[in-house]
């Protein structure tokens, strides 16, 4: 009998195992309810992912102070300083958690680490602003939300530098639909694509859908949901430019009804009171020009 | 001299007749070049993840190629009993120990290089910058650290029973000073004595190798480390190399070389 040479048995199996992958691969796609829109990390770590994710987020903010970040053993930063303009808050300007070094040893070993506080926003370790780019942090935000589809501080952290530092609104909105369809109605999600919209496209009357959208949401919440003090702050922010939106289309009424909504929540419902009393006098003044209805 | 740099260059042909280094350095370049390929919003500027990923997959390339490398030097003679015929000559047992961490610490130089020239490669054409000193400067202080972790591997084939228990321990030890030893001071002070003395005393007397890790440095553009620091810890690094060449020497003098 004639022998076969060893490339044509390989050849054989090769076709073969093509075949065989063209018959199962579209089946085994779907086990578990699986479909190919899955991502890696899902197929690759199943929901145990979800225990990355912090720790994603955290890389986020080591890199946005360029490396100078205190480990587990130093003073541990409560709040992120990559998270704090998305959030509302003034950049931290402190954080210097290593004090005098304690020996030679650790002396010495400043020289060949991050030694200094400094933020990427502000041009990171050399300064300069046109060298050192918050672009850095994203693959962060974005790994950190692939992990946990349900962490809404990486969408609103990525979406708020993609919007406000690197000019990239259609980036930031991507980012916030993918957040929204993996939080369907979450109103953070909608009070920031609001703002993509307001700031970033200046579409005011998309970002007045969006942010009606937002507070209906929010109102839909339970109780529970309504008196934390984040949730309050997205309600209060959220009306607050509905109220600006309406009152720059000359919409006093609708935009007292908004601040009336603020007052519920605000820290500080005499100022408030005190915006609707304007808005009220301005109402009630006689109208000399035409307004341009919305 | 001529015998030890004789010895050290068998063991730089060793580097390049084995598969590790190719293995190790193909897994880095597949994995470096396969993260440096994923745009994130459309961004192809975005580069100190990749800098960071190739430069954690060279440290540990280098140390598995070092340790692996040195743990066998002398065991291996031993096993294949050419460690006989080569002291019948006129070498020394010192200049054997001394050769092959020559030759171990030559050869992790030469991986070292190839390594960052293909870090520079990848990271230059992304970001269109070439900070040619920041590498070097980079290579210099892994290269010492190897140094020292390439004497301390020699010490421990020499008193360990089996290549892979040198490594196995070696490279935990290694691991442990680079996660935890500049750590330690804090440690010592959040304990009650005699703890804070007994970890006070492994803080000092271990040698600090992540003195020579400037990766971070490196990633995030924090410019070159003062030369004279440099200087400083590679004196550091020589005193331990010294150090475990010695003991490791005091260890093989009196070491019964036939293999039962």
């Amino acid at each position: 009998m004639r022998k076969i040479s060893p490339y044509w048995s390989l050849l054989l199996l090769l076709a073969a195992c093509f075949t065989l992958a063209t018959l199962f691969v579209p089946r085994a796609a779907n086990w578990n309810g699986q479909s190919q829109s899955d991502d890696a990390f899902k197929l690759l770590l199943g929901e145990g992912r979800r225990l990355f994710a912090n720790q994603l987020f955290v890389m986020g903010d080591v890199y946005f102070h360029s490396g100078y970040y205190p480990s587990m053993f130093d003073n541990q930063e409560t709040d992120k300083d990559v998270a704090d303009p998305a959030h509302g808050k003034a950049e931290d300007k402190g954080g210097d958690f290593l004090g005098p070094p304690k020996d030679w040893i650790e002396a010495l070993n400043r020289h060949f680490v991050p030694n200094r506080h400094t933020h990427l926003s502000s041009g990171g370790a050399t300064g300069n602003a046109k060298a050192a780019s918050v672009e850095e942090i994203l693959p962060w935000m974005k790994l950190s939300a692939e992990m946990n589809p349900q962490m809404i501080d990486s969408y609103t952290v990525g979406s708020y530098w993609l919007r406000a530092v690197l000019n990239k609104p259609a980036d930031a909105r991507d980012f916030l639909f993918e957040g929204l369809r993996n939080n369907p109605g979450n109103p953070q999600l909608l009070f920031d694509l609001g703002r993509v919209y307001d700031e970033g496209f200046h579409d005011t009357n998309r970002a007045l859908n969006v942010w009606q959208a937002g507070l209906r949401h929010w109102q839909a919440q339970g109780e529970d949901a309504k008196t934390n003090t984040q949730s309050q702050f997205v309600c209060e922010e959220i009306s607050m430019n509905l109220a600006h939106l309406e009152e720059s289309v000359g919409d006093f009424s609708n935009a007292v009804h908004y601040l009336e909504i603020v007052k519920q929540v605000s820290p500080d419902p005499k100022g408030i009171q005190k915006q609707i009393d304007e808005l009220n006098q301005k109402a009630a003044a006689p109208v000399s020009t035409n307004n341009p209805a919305h | 001299m001529n015998t030890v740099f004789a010895l050290a260059g068998i063991v730089i042909k060793e580097l390049y007749r084995r598969k590790d280094f190719y293995v190790l350095f193909v897994l880095t370049a597949v994995i470096t070049i396969a993260a440096a390929s994923v745009q994130f919003f459309h961004d192809s500027h975005i580069v100190r993840y990749v800098k960071d990923l190739c430069l954690l997959l060279i440290w540990i390339s280098a140390l598995l190629v070092t340790i692996a490398m040195a743990a066998r030097q002398i065991p291996s003679e031993r096993e294949n009993r050419t460690i006989f015929p080569l002291l019948a000559k006129p070498v020394t047992r010192g200049q054997v120990i001394l050769g092959k961490f020559l030759g171990c610490w030559l050869a992790s130089g030469i991986a070292l290089v190839v390594f960052y020239l293909f870090f520079a490669i990848v990271t230059g054409t992304r970001e269109q910058n070439w900070p040619v000193l920041n590498y070097i400067q980079a290579l210099l202080l892994q290269w010492i650290m190897l140094g020292i972790v390439t004497a301390m591997t020699l010490l421990g084939s020499i008193f360990l029973a089996a290549p892979s228990s040198t490594v196995t321990i070696v490279f935990t030890i290694v691991a442990g000073i680079l996660f935890l030893g500049r750590h330690l001071n804090v440690v010592a002070i959040h304990n009650t004595e005699p703890l804070r003395d007994i970890i006070y005393t492994i803080y000092f007397l271990i040698p600090h190798l992540e003195l020579f890790d400037v990766r971070e440095r490196l990633v995030n553009d924090w410019g070159l480390v003062n030369w004279l620091d440099c200087l400083l810890a590679a004196l550091y690094g020589a005193g331990y190399m010294m150090l475990f060449l010695l003991l490791a020497w005091l260890g093989f003098r009196r070491k019964n070389l036939s293999v039962s």
